[in-house]
């Protein structure tokens, strides 16, 4: 049985650019699922096919059990949806937003007022409530955002980089929410460019490239594919370098790397704590000062590049599909600034 | 934490009608809220028509001729269905802007992901700018008479005549801003929409009997501008309000122009919605 999202030969072309080729997507219901890529990668325009907005040119999609294709308002009537294009109006206030649109998903005007009182108190928004949302900061504005996409509480939710553009702190509150949401059962479809935060949100991640998934798999095996531990050591004395090189070569794996001037070497390992504390010894006994070692496990970054051989923060080619987004990414993230 | 995850049932529409005259009451409602928190938005509307009522009563007043006569009150009486006219088409601008504002912030993004009635986003756009339309044309005839125009000044008339004729116009506005509405979700910026919205409409206001008898054209202009739907509306409101015409015409639209102004207008809406609709169920911000 597909998952409460689910996406098979998922294509959209803009022009000559294939924003999506052929993706395929199953998420569990009750499960998060990243779609981890940089700019451009097709992650937003999978979200907006998935959520109506956007006719496929071809591909099979359910989200809770109905056709997107087929039965669009009904799949309206069970999704809500947040991010980076799903806004808010600057000249209503929290409140009036709120009960806007829960008038809009057809709830009577009394509840709709209800629902709104409950979901600004939820969202720490309620000293906030009867401005208007154009005196918010970005991080209240994202919240009001994310809790107009929760009215009706929709069993499956889509975020499009919910916190792209945000401070530590709102993201560390997202965050928060985000994992609430979710141990509340519902489904989840999150968007980012943070390798961090699918590592932190997400039970499976699929890692998209040019339209394509190149890689799923939890964050562990996505770790794991990449190669295992690293040690890595930082000698005091840059003369130094070459004996412990040498130590390193006896307990790694593979090659040790070694950056000259931060004085840092790198080997990969199997063995984990314990081999880290006997590295630590032999060194010790040779009389090596060292000023930081430790044994490091892949990140979604070192993911990323072995996948694609580019980092996920670096710009990518333009492409056409999502210039729009982007543009209002940085303005969001302007936004967010002030 | 209970509150996200306690269900509230959606349920399904009663009729889609009703569905639909719900969802445009809404975004109508949220408009004119938008609305009377940007006043300065409804005041730059107003000063517009004023200063057009000001500057062609008192700088071509004295020069122009209507049917035959140079009188400079009744070029005042022959204008102010012009201006009133002119004034409704330039909601067009405000409703395109407005659209064009929704889907640069994602607004149209957020309606469109709602399990809403398809047309209501538009539909309550253009119903709240009828009303700003409404509240300018009332500001406005009031300078109109504080300028000395008066209705019955070439014949009789009555309260329901005028109250038809401010009809009329309203109608006018209302099918012009559902081009804005189409204009709107065509360009990418508000301020493209603004000026898209605009720019075609000082042919279309000018080229007509709004401001000058058509009898002094030369005749092929003269033929465009009698059979132009705007013309229609204001040769309505000329005679409903009883105010002196331009030189007799044998165009349908100048023979029959109440029957015109409505067909024309009806007509405009029929097309235009169609298209705005149409255009709104594949917009991409």
């Amino acid at each position: 049985m597909p998952g409460a999202i689910y996406a098979e030969g998922l294509v959209k072309t803009f022009g000559d650019v294939k924003a999506l080729d052929g993706v395929d997507l199953d998420v569990p219901e009750g499960t998060v699922l990243g779609l981890l890529g940089p700019n451009g990668a097709g992650k937003t325009t999978a979200v907006r096919c998935l959520t109506t907005l956007l006719r496929p040119d071809s591909g099979k999609l359910t989200v809770a059990g109905l056709d997107v294709l087929k039965q669009p308002n009904e799949v309206r009537r069970s999704i809500g949806l947040s991010g980076q294009f799903a806004a808010v109006d600057e000249y209503l206030t929290g409140r009036e937003n709120l009960q806007m649109v829960g008038q809009l998903y057809q709830m009577k005007a009394r509840a709709a007022k209800a629902r709104a009182d409950e979901l600004l108190d939820q969202f720490n928004l309620a000293d906030a409530a009867d401005r208007t949302a154009k005196t918010y900061s970005g991080g209240m504005r994202r919240r009001l955002d994310l809790a107009a996409a929760l009215v009706v509480s929709p069993p499956v939710m889509f975020m499009d980089e919910p916190t792209t553009g945000l401070d530590p702190r709102n993201r560390q509150m997202l965050w928060e929410v985000i994992k609430q949401l979710v141990s509340g059962g519902t489904t989840l479809l999150l968007t980012t460019q943070y390798l961090e935060e699918a590592d932190h949100l997400a039970h499976d991640i699929a890692v998209v490239d040019h339209g394509k998934v190149i890689a799923r798999g939890t964050s562990d095996q996505l770790k794991a594919r990449t190669g295992g531990e690293r040690v890595e050591v930082v000698v005091h004395e840059r003369d130094h370098i070459e004996i412990a090189s040498e130590v390193l070569r006896g307990f790694g794996k593979g090659d040790t790397t070694v950056e000259e001037h931060t004085r840092k070497l790198t080997v990969p390992v199997t063995g984990g704590a314990k081999l880290l504390a006997e590295v630590i010894r032999d060194l010790d006994t040779r009389g090596i000062e060292i000023d930081d070692i430790g044994l490091r496990r892949p990140t979604l970054d070192d993911v990323f590049l072995s996948l694609t051989g580019h980092l996920a923060e670096e710009k990518t080619e333009e492409n056409g599909a999502d210039t729009t987004p982007d543009t209002k990414d940085r303005k969001q993230k302007k936004e967010a600034a002030k | 934490m209970s509150a996200v995850t306690d269900a509230v049932p959606v349920a399904a529409p009663s009729s889609a009608l009703g569905q639909s005259v719900h969802d445009s009451l809404v975004v109508a409602k949220r408009n004119l809220i938008r609305m009377s928190r940007i006043p300065e938005m409804v005041i730059f509307g107003l000063i517009q028509p004023i200063m057009f009522v000001v500057l062609f009563t008192y700088v071509f007043g004295g020069s122009m001729q209507i049917g035959g006569s140079t009188s400079a009150t009744d070029y005042k009486n022959f204008l102010m269905a012009g201006i009133f006219a002119q004034t409704v088409t330039f909601a067009t601008a405000s409703s395109g802007a407005g659209i064009a504002d929704d889907m640069h912030k994602g607004l149209i993004d957020r309606f469109r992901s709602l399990p809403m009635a398809r047309g209501a986003v538009l539909t309550g756009r253009t119903l709240a700018d009828l009303v700003q339309t409404a509240l300018t044309l009332l500001v406005l005839a009031i300078v109109a008479l504080l300028v000395g125009w008066r209705v019955g000044s070439d014949g009789g008339t009555n309260a329901g005549k005028v109250l038809g004729a401010f009809g009329l116009l309203l109608l006018l506005g209302y099918a012009f801003t559902w081009i804005g509405a189409l204009i709107g979700l065509s360009v990418r910026t508000p301020e493209a929409a603004t000026s898209g919205g605009l720019i075609w409409l000082f042919p279309v206001t000018f080229i007509s009997n709004a401001f000058v008898d058509t009898g002094n054209m030369t005749p092929w202009l003269r033929h465009i501008a009698e059979w132009n739907p705007f013309s229609a509306t204001v040769q309505a409101c000329r005679v409903l309000f009883a105010n002196p015409g331009q030189s007799p015409s044998d165009a349908w639209p100048m023979v029959h122009p109440v029957w015109a102004s409505l067909i024309y207008s009806l007509l405009i809406i029929l097309i235009f919605r169609t298209l705005a609709v149409r255009k709104y169920r594949s917009a991409t911000a």
